[in-house]
């Protein structure tokens, strides 16, 4: 054999081959690239054609603040299948865009008012039957109020303008809890990860190689979901690109940080595969993908608003659907980041190498 | 010149279980050292522990003069391990898996050199997941060669390989001690303990039962011949009189067969057929072979390795 070499480039670096490694095995899997690429595209297609909406049990109205934005509210409260909250022009736009509320109901005089709504969707055109009604009951049957419809068909309102943001945020983290965790598992089952123990190689390397494979490939996962929805869809970006990629990043590596952690511990796939579905199964319901978060009850609301998959979830509909700069995102990102050093560090203790 | 490896008073417990019980060693430099042993008798505990892979609960293990406690990052450099039922990365090519083992080191191999040292050089773009076992097996001491290490542990290389693919490893463990290099290697296949090594330790139970070079412990027995037989049913013999036939050193019985320890055949073989003669038993099995190592291990424990 040749004499020892002790040279080493950037080339040669272990964090590289071992990103390389995750890279190579994960390409020369056909199933697993249907299932990152593939799969999310149809169930965005499928969802925002047949799926047009569903109507919540309790109609979500805004009420444009103003001198008679009180009354109307009152008034409006009165039917307890409405929900009513005050909000001032901008606010008022933008909840209805992300469809926080289903309809805003402008007063202009005591006896007129103007709805604005999206009549394509069934919540939308349900709820403003509902306030009509408990706006005439507030004055007595026979006493009509003109209810005057604008209506919102601004992109953005859409039932796929609200889904597909969701999509990419449940996308990241399942190709990141997943692909992560079940590459950990495997490795450990084979006892490769004890082989790898045995030689210098630096522990944190191994770990941060799927984090840094996840960002080659959740740039593709994220073009291709969000590149489908505007030219199928329309479905706007109106945020910044830059801002957009580091949010991607962030959601990518956070995930891939809570696959690591998922899978610290399991011997085996299908002890993985409980641990992810307990994890993830939560957040499927309740981080407001499909649905806004807001249907559920409040006592709720502080455990659903921690979740990583919420935190993404408004951070990307925020910023795909109003627009919002990475400073007005402020504290999902922090949440994510605290998420991702938190599961990262917590991986590294816990992981069981052999 | 301090020893490779040094064991002294080596001690691990599963539970209940007794794995390794005050176990002592020593391996000089440049020497082939085989722990042979069945299944179960703390061979791979043993050889783990050494890898800095388990935490013995007693005793002192210094490895190239340094301790894992202290000394860990500096030992992985330097050792080479090979573990029992390894599975390498399956869509990875050759070339690929080896380039990402070498990256862990500091002082290492080329690749291209390594590739050829284990004949893999028309596998070089395969994918781990289309070699065969041998090949698999030989990637497998790549793996390990890429580090150029001063010490190669080897833990049951070749069970399961056909005896082409176990000769062409033997081969290869050969060429790395000729370069000076240490091995320390963990069998129950008693034909490799008695090819490649200088020393041999037998290990039941967790502990060394006997310590030597091969030839010498099969010496030990005293018989130049080991000769089997069998006897029809019903007919029962003695050991006493059998151990007492001309060129009979010993004698015993083990699932129906009779082994007997002889100095020559010529005179055992004769004086046992006559014997059986005037017994009236006839005889269904009978051969003879030159001792090996399991008959260390029989003549020993009782046992064969293979029983576990």
């Amino acid at each position: 054999m040749g004499e020892p070499s002790v040279r080493r480039s950037w080339r040669e670096h272990p964090l590289l081959h071992l990103t390389l490694c995750r890279y190579r095995e994960f390409v020369r899997e056909p199933e697993a690239l249907f299932w990152t690429f593939v799969f999310p595209v149809l169930l965005a297609a499928g969802l925002g054609l047949a799926f047009r909406s569903k109507p919540p049990d309790v109609s979500r109205v805004g009420v444009l603040a103003g001198p008679l934005g009180e009354t109307t509210a009152g008034a409006l409260r009165a039917d307890r299948g409405l929900d009513v909250r005050l909000y001032d022009d901008s606010a008022g736009g933008a909840a209805l865009r992300t469809g926080r509320i289903a309809v805003l109901v402008v007063p202009v005089t005591a006896d007129s008012v103007i709805y604005r709504f999206d009549e394509s969707r069934e919540e939308a055109r349900v709820a403003r039957l509902l306030a009509d009604d408990a706006l005439e009951r507030a004055r007595g049957r026979g006493e009509m109020v003109i209810g005057t419809d604008q209506l919102v068909r601004e992109r953005g309102s859409r039932y796929i303008d609200f889904l597909l943001p969701g999509l990419l945020a449940m996308n990241l983290m399942g190709t990141g809890v997943w692909g992560t965790g079940f590459a950990v598992v495997d490795q450990r089952r084979k006892r490769l990860l004890k082989r790898l123990v045995a030689t210098p190689m630096v522990r944190g390397h191994y770990l941060a190689s799927f984090l840094f494979s996840r960002l080659g490939l959740l740039v593709l996962e994220v073009g291709v979901l969000v590149g489908f929805g505007a030219l199928v869809f329309g479905v706007p970006v109106r945020g910044s690109i830059g801002a957009l990629v580091l949010l991607s990043v962030l959601a990518g590596v956070m995930f891939g940080g809570l696959g690591l952690l998922l899978a610290a511990r399991p011997r085996t796939i299908e002890g993985a595969s409980g641990m992810m579905n307990l994890a993830l199964l939560p957040m499927w319901v309740l981080s407001g993908v499909f649905f806004s978060s807001a249907n559920f009850p409040d006592f709720l609301q502080p455990f659903i608003q921690a979740l990583p998959l919420t935190a993404s979830v408004d951070a990307f509909r925020a910023h795909m659907l109003e627009g919002a700069s990475l400073a007005m995102l402020g504290p999902e990102v922090v949440l994510m980041l605290a998420w991702t050093v938190g599961s990262f560090g917590l991986a590294l203790r816990l992981f069981r190498w052999q | 010149m301090p020893p490779a490896l040094s064991i002294h008073g080596l001690r691990k417990t599963y539970g209940p279980v007794v794995a390794v019980e005050q176990l002592d060693l020593e391996v000089g430099e440049g020497e082939c050292f085989g722990l042979l042993g069945p299944n179960g008798a703390g061979k791979t505990t043993t050889i783990e522990i050494c890898e800095g892979l388990i935490r013995p609960d007693a005793g002192e293990v210094v490895v190239l003069g340094r301790r894992w406690d202290r000394d860990e990052r500096e030992l992985r450099e330097r050792l080479g391990v090979s573990l029992q039922e390894t599975q390498l990365a399956e869509k990875l090519t050759v070339q690929e898996t080896l380039e990402l083992f070498r990256s862990f080191y500091r002082r290492r191999q080329p690749v291209d050199d390594v590739i050829d040292a284990v004949q893999l050089g028309e596998k070089r773009r395969a994918r781990v997941g289309h070699l065969s076992g041998g090949q698999k097996q030989r990637l497998a001491l790549a793996c390990a060669l890429v580090g150029d290490p001063d010490l190669f542990f080897l833990d049951e290389p070749t069970t399961g390989l056909d005896p082409q693919s176990r000769r062409q490893l033997w081969d290869m463990i050969d060429s790395f001690q000729e370069r000076g290099r240490t091995v320390v290697i963990t069998t129950h296949y008693m034909e490799e303990a008695e090819r490649l090594c200088d020393r041999v330790a037998i290990v039941d139970h967790g502990r060394v039962i006997a310590l030597g070079r091969p030839r010498a412990l099969i010496a030990s027995l005293g018989a130049q011949h080991v000769v089997e037989f069998a006897v029809a049913d019903a007919i029962s013999l003695e050991a006493v009189t059998l151990s007492s036939l001309p060129g009979v050193l010993g004698a015993r019985s083990e699932d129906g067969r009779w082994l007997l320890q002889a100095a020559e055949v010529h005179t055992a073989v004769p004086a046992l057929l006559d014997h059986l003669a005037r017994r009236g038993a006839a005889l269904t099995e009978l051969r003879t072979h030159t001792p090996t190592l399991e008959d260390v291990f029989v003549a020993l424990t009782g046992r064969h390795l293979r029983d576990g």
